[in-house]
C-alpha cells in the first residue's frame, strides 16, 4: 500500500531539535539534506553500500539513505558538520586535515564517521577490526593510504 | 548588454570588485570565431588582462579560470601560480573558476591539459605576469624612479630609496584595460616562493568538516526534484507513457517525455523516487547485445576506421628474418567511471533564461549543449561550474545537467536532478574496451629489432563539447545523434608521429616521413588502430587508451625480456632513447631497491602464497609526463588473490607547482589503477548491462590492506609544464601483471586479473602460458594469416 501521507516529525540533529513536515518513510538522508539543507551526508548509492551517507545516530554510524526518518525517534543525529567546524574541527577531522586525507572528498561522512563510531567505542581497535570497519566503504578517489593514517593519527591521539 | 550586467552582479555578490567589459566583445556572434587554445571565443575576451584577474583596493586578487577543480588540486595549484606570478600571498588571491558568465573560455578540464595550459607561456599565468610588469610600470611612473630599481613583496612595489607603493594603490578596484602580453616575463623557478611549495589543499578544512557545498548541496529557492526513467534495456525506445499510473502520488508536478527521454518532477525529492519508480512506461526493445564472452571476438570482425599511426613499411622483412618472433594479445573491458556519487545538477529554465549548475568538466561546452536542448539562445543560458563527485573523465554530470534542464523547462520551475546508483551505472560513458595484438623480433643478442601492434577499441558518443549534445545518453534520448564510427581505412601516415592515445609503444623510434617523434630505438615499425561501434556509449575514463595500450605494451615488454632472459629495467633501459624515460625507469628501480634478473623469480614454489615484483613505464601522450611504477605483490595461488604490497612511483612532469598534491594525485592514482587491473568489469546479458551498483560492480573498499606507496618526484623547474594526473594510474595494470609473472611464472593477459583467472592462468602454466614464440622457420606461417592462439587465459 502506498503511503505518502505527511506528519510532523522532530528530530534532534546536531543539538538542535528540527520539526518536519514530511513522509515518515522518507529516507533521513533526504530529510537532512532538502529539508535541513545539511552538506554532510550525501547521497552515494541509495543502497547502503558506499557510505556516502553515513550519520552518527547516538554514536553509531548508520547509513542515512536507507533509514527512514520516522526510525530516528529520540536518538539524537550527527553529521561531519555536527562532529566540528571549520574553527574548531574534531580531533578525527584535524587528523584528515593534518593528513590531507581526501581528493573530491565525496566520501568523508562515511570514511570519517565510521571510523570514529568504531574509535570511540573501541579506543584499541586492531589494524584488522578498523579494516572490518571499513570494509564496505568506498572512496572512488582511492585516497586509501592519507585516510589510513589520518585514522592511525586519530587513534594514537586517543590513546 | 545584459551579460555585463550578470557578470558585474555576480563579482558584487561574490564580494569581489566590479570588472566590465568592452562591448565591442559582445557584438561578435558567440561561438563562431575561433579563439586561442583551440576553445572558441567567448564574451569574455581571453586577449583582456580584466578577463583574468583583478585588485581591489585592500589588494586582494581575483582571478577568473576556465578549468575547474574535480578533485584533482587544480584550485590550489592555479591559486599559488596567480599568487607566485603577482608576488602576493596566497591569501590575498580569490579564484573563480567556470562560469559562462564570468571566466574567459578554456574549454574543457581534461586529458591532463589544465597544468599545461594555463602554467606555461599563455592565459592565467601570462595574464598575471602581464599584471605584475604593468604594476611595476605604473609604480616607477608614480615615484619617478626606473622600473628595474624595484623588489616586490607582498603586493608592495618597493624602490631601493625605501619609497613603496601597494597594489591597491595603483590599481584598486580599476581596469587595467591592457592586452594580455606574450612578451611578460614569467617569475623564474629558481625564485618562486609559493609554486613548488607543498600547499594543503584550499579546501581541506570544509571538506572535512562537511561545509564545502558541491553540486548536490545547491538549493535554489522555489525548487523541485526530479528523477529520470532511464530506457531498461540498451537501445529500448518508448512506446507509451501512461501518466495516470503515477497521479496518486503525492507532490507530483508533472511527467515529463520529449522522444525517449523519460523524467518525473515532484516537490519532494522522495516523492520524485517513488513516481519514478512507480511510473509505468511501455519499452520497445532494442537490438539484442553481442554476447559478452565472444565480445573481444566480436570486436575484430567489426568494420572499423583504422588508422596507421606509424609505418616503416619494412615490418614483414623484418619480421620474416628476425632470430625469432615473439607473439601476444591483450584484452581490457568496459570499465565505469563510477563516480562515488550519483551525478546531480540544478537547472531553472524559465521564459528566455536558463542557469544551471552544473558539475560538467566544460561549462562552455554544456552551455551550447543545454542551448540546443532547450532550444534558447546560447547567449541566454549560463552554466556556473559547482563541484561534484571526482568524475576522472566524464561521469554523467553533463548528462544530468541535460536532464534538469529539460524537466526544469517543462514545469517552469526550477529543478534539482539527483541520478540513481543504477542511472550513473548505465547513464555514463564507459572507457573503451580493447584487444591489442603485439609482435616483436629479435636478434641473436636479444635486442628487439621490429615491433608490430594492432589495436582494436569500441567507440560510440563522447565528450558532447560544443557541438554532440546526442553524445551522452540524455541527448540521445531527446533526439540528437551520437558520434559513431565510419568505416574506413587507413591513410597512409603523413608528417610528425602523434602518439596521443599511446598506442605506440615508448620503444619505438616513431619515425613517420623520415621525421622521428617516438622514445626509443626500435625503427621498424608499424602500429595500426581500428575502431569499432559500441553498443555502449563510450568517453574518455582516464587514461583513454594510454591506459588499454600501455598495458600491452608493458606487458609484452616484460614478456620479450623474460624470453631474452634479460633483467626487465635494464631490458627497457637498453631500447629507450628519451633521457626523461629512462631517468624515471631508474629512479623507480632505485628507490624500489630492484634487483637485477630475470623474471620469474628463481626458485619459487608452485603453492602457497608467493610475492613478485614488476616495472612498466610510459611517456604519457608521448612528451606530456613521464613516469615509471615498480608494483610489489603476493599472490596467494590456492585462492587466486592477488594483494600489492608496495608501490614505488617515479613521476616527471616538469615544473612541480605543489610536491603534496602531486603525491596526493599519484597515490590515487596508483591504487585506482589497481582497483581497476584486480576487479572492474562492466558486464551485460543480451539486452543490458547488469553492473549496475556497488556489488555487480567492484572496487577496492577502504578495508583492504592498503599497500605502501611511494612518490620520487623528479622536479624539473625549467622544463615546460606537463600533465600529471593521469600518468600512476597508466602503469598499474602493467606492474602488476608483471609482479604476477614474476611471482608466479604465469602471465594474465586479459584485465581485470580475478581469481579465477589468476587461478586459470597458475594451473595452465608451463609451455602454453608463453606467448607464442618461434624460431625463424615459423615465421612464414604466422605471417600468412595462421596465427597461433595469443590469448590462452581466456575462459
Amino acid at each position: 500500500m502506498w503511503g505518502g501521507m505527511m506528519a510532523a516529525i522532530s528530530l534532534k540533529v546536531n543539538g538542535r531539535v528540527h520539526t518536519v513536515d514530511v513522509d515518515p518513510e522518507t529516507p533521513l538522508l533526504y530529510v537532512l539534506s532538502d529539508e535541513l539543507q545539511l552538506r554532510g551526508p550525501k547521497f552515494g548509492c541509495g543502497l547502503a553500500q558506499c557510505g556516502a551517507c553515513t550519520v552518527l545516530l547516538q554514536g553509531q554510524a548508520v547509513r542515512s539513505c536507507v533509514m527512514p526518518v520516522s526510525a530516528v525517534k529520540q536518538k539524537e543525529v550527527t553529521t561531519l558538520e555536527g562532529l566540528g567546524t571549520p574553527e574548531k574541527p574534531d580531533a578525527i577531522q584535524q587528523a584528515f586535515i593534518e593528513e590531507g586525507a581526501a581528493q573530491c572528498g565525496f566520501c568523508l561522512s562515511g570514511v570519517i564517521l565510521t571510523a570514529k563510531a568504531l574509535l570511540d567505542e573501541h579506543p584499541k581497535a586492531s589494524g584488522e577490526q578498523i579494516r572490518d570497519a571499513l570494509s564496505n566503504v568506498l572512496c572512488r578517489c582511492f585516497a586509501h593510504t592519507r585516510m589510513m593514517r589520518a585514522i592511525q593519527r586519530y587513534q594514537r591521539g586517543r590513546a | 548588454m545584459k551579460r555585463e550586467i550578470s557578470r558585474r552582479e555576480f563579482v558584487k555578490s561574490s564580494g569581489a570588485l566590479v570588472v566590465s567589459f568592452s562591448a565591442a566583445s559582445f557584438l561578435e556572434p558567440f561561438g563562431m570565431a575561433q579563439g586561442p587554445f583551440d576553445t572558441h571565443r567567448s564574451h569574455v575576451d581571453p586577449e583582456k588582462l580584466d578577463s583574468w584577474l583583478a585588485i581591489a583596493s585592500d589588494g586582494t586578487v581575483t582571478a577568473y579560470t576556465g578549468k575547474c577543480d574535480l578533485g584533482q588540486g587544480m584550485f590550489t595549484a592555479q591559486t599559488q601560480l596567480v599568487a607566485e606570478e603577482l608576488c602576493v600571498s596566497i591569501d590575498k588571491v580569490k579564484l573563480i573558476q567556470c562560469d559562462t558568465s564570468v571566466t574567459p573560455d578554456q574549454g574543457t578540464t581534461s586529458g591532463s591539459q589544465s597544468t599545461p595550459t594555463n602554467f606555461n607561456m599563455e592565459n592565467l599565468a601570462q595574464a598575471a605576469a602581464t599584471a605584475r610588469e604593468a604594476l611595476v610600470g605604473m609604480a616607477a611612473q608614480k615615484l619617478g624612479v626606473p622600473a628595474d630599481q624595484f623588489t616586490i613583496e607582498n603586493g608592495v612595489v618597493k624602490a631601493k630609496s625605501g619609497r613603496r607603493v601597494s597594489y591597491g594603490e595603483l590599481i584598486g578596484d580599476k581596469h587595467f584595460d591592457l592586452r594580455v602580453s606574450s612578451t611578460a616575463k614569467r617569475r623564474s623557478p629558481s625564485d618562486w616562493k609559493v609554486l613548488g611549495k607543498p600547499v594543503p589543499s584550499r579546501d581541506r578544512v570544509a571538506l572535512m568538516t562537511g561545509t564545502f557545498e558541491f553540486v548536490h548541496n545547491v538549493h535554489v529557492p522555489g525548487m523541485m526534484h526530479g528523477r529520470v526513467v532511464r530506457p531498461p534495456e540498451i537501445g529500448a525506445t518508448v512506446a507509451s507513457v501512461d501518466e495516470k499510473s503515477v497521479q496518486h502520488v503525492p507532490g507530483l508536478i508533472k511527467v515529463v517525455a520529449r522522444n525517449n527521454f523519460v523524467g518525473v518532477v515532484a516537490e519532494k525529492q522522495w516523492q520524485a523516487e517513488q513516481a519514478a519508480r512507480e511510473l509505468k512506461v511501455a519499452w520497445k526493445p532494442g537490438p539484442r547485445l553481442p554476447a559478452q564472452k565472444e565480445f573481444y571476438d566480436y570486436m575484430r570482425k567489426q568494420p572499423s576506421r583504422d588508422v596507421m599511426l606509424v609505418d616503416s613499411h619494412d615490418v614483414t622483412e623484418k619480421l620474416k628474418s628476425a632470430s625469432r618472433v615473439l607473439k601476444a594479445t591483450y584484452l581490457h573491458p568496459y570499465q565505469a567511471h563510477g563516480s562515488m556519487g550519483s551525478s546531480c545538477a540544478v537547472a531553472d529554465v524559465q521564459g528566455q533564461h536558463a542557469t544551471v549548475w552544473s558539475a560538467t568538466q566544460s561549462v562552455y561546452p554544456t552551455q551550447h549543449g543545454i542551448s540546443a536542448l532547450t532550444g534558447l539562445p546560447l547567449d541566454s543560458v549560463r552554466v556556473i561550474f559547482v563541484r561534484g563527485s571526482g568524475c576522472y573523465g566524464l561521469n554523467a554530470a553533463d548528462t544530468v545537467s541535460y536532464d534538469a534542464s529539460l524537466l526544469s523547462q517543462a514545469v517552469h520551475k526550477p529543478v534539482r536532478v539527483q541520478l540513481t546508483r543504477h542511472d550513473e551505472f548505465v547513464s555514463e560513458n564507459y572507457g573503451s574496451a580493447c584487444v591489442i595484438e603485439q609482435q616483436a623480433g629479435f636478434d641473436t643478442n636479444g635486442n628487439i629489432g621490429v615491433w608490430e601492434c594492432e589495436t582494436w577499441s569500441v567507440s560510440y558518443g563522447d565528450r558532447p563539447g560544443y557541438e554532440k549534445s546526442g553524445n551522452v545518453i540524455t541527448g540521445t534520448l531527446a533526439g540528437f545523434a551520437p558520434d559513431t564510427i565510419t568505416p574506413r581505412a587507413a591513410a597512409e601516415p603523413a608528417g610528425e608521429l602523434r602518439n596521443g592515445s599511446n598506442a605506440v609503444p615508448s620503444y619505438m623510434a616513431g619515425c613517420v616521413d623520415g621525421k622521428c617523434g617516438g622514445t626509443g630505438s626500435i625503427r621498424s615499425e608499424r602500429v595500426l588502430t581500428h575502431a569499432v561501434p559500441s553498443p555502449f556509449f563510450t568517453g574518455p575514463l582516464r587514461s583513454p587508451l594510454r591506459l588499454q595500450n600501455t598495458f600491452a605494451h608493458e606487458c609484452f615488454m616484460d614478456e620479450i625480456s623474460a624470453q631474452i632472459k634479460a633483467d626487465p629495467v635494464a631490458y627497457r633501459l637498453r631500447h629507450l632513447r628519451e633521457t626523461r624515460m629512462i631517468d624515471v625507469v631508474q629512479a623507480a628501480a632505485k628507490a624500489a631497491s630492484w634487483e637485477a634478473r630475470p623474471s620469474p623469480k628463481p626458485g619459487t614454489a608452485r603453492t602457497g602464497t608467493v610475492t613478485g615484483r614488476g616495472i612498466a613505464c610510459v611517456a604519457y601522450e608521448g612528451d606530456n609526463g613521464y613516469a615509471a611504477l615498480v608494483a610489489e605483490v603476493e599472490v596467494d595461488q590456492a585462492s587466486g588473490r592477488v594483494r600489492p604490497r608496495r608501490f614505488i612511483a617515479a613521476v616527471d612532469c616538469g615544473p612541480i607547482s605543489n610536491p603534496d598534491g602531486l603525491r596526493n594525485q599519484i597515490e590515487g592514482g596508483v591504487l585506482q589503477g589497481t582497483s581497476r587491473a584486480l576487479g572492474e568489469e562492466i558486464t551485460w546479458d543480451d539486452r543490458k548491462v547488469t553492473s549496475i551498483d556497488w556489488q555487480s560492480y567492484n572496487t577496492l573498499p577502504l578495508g583492504i590492506e592498503v599497500p605502501v606507496i611511494e612518490s620520487v618526484l623528479i622536479n624539473r623547474p625549467e622544463a615546460e609544464a606537463t600533465g600529471a594526473g593521469e600518468t600512476a594510474i597508466t602503469l598499474a595494470a602493467a606492474a602488476i601483471g608483471n609482479a604476477i609473472f614474476d611471482a608466479t611464472g604465469a602471465r594474465i593477459r586479459e584485465v581485470p586479473f580475478t581469481p579465477d583467472r589468476v587461478k586459470a592462468a597458475l594451473s595452465a602454466r608451463g609451455g602454453e602460458t608463453l606467448a607464442a614464440v618461434w624460431n625463424n622457420p615459423n615465421v612464414d606461417r604466422a605471417l600468412s594469416g595462421e596465427r597461433p592462439d595469443c590469448s590462452p587465459t581466456r575462459t
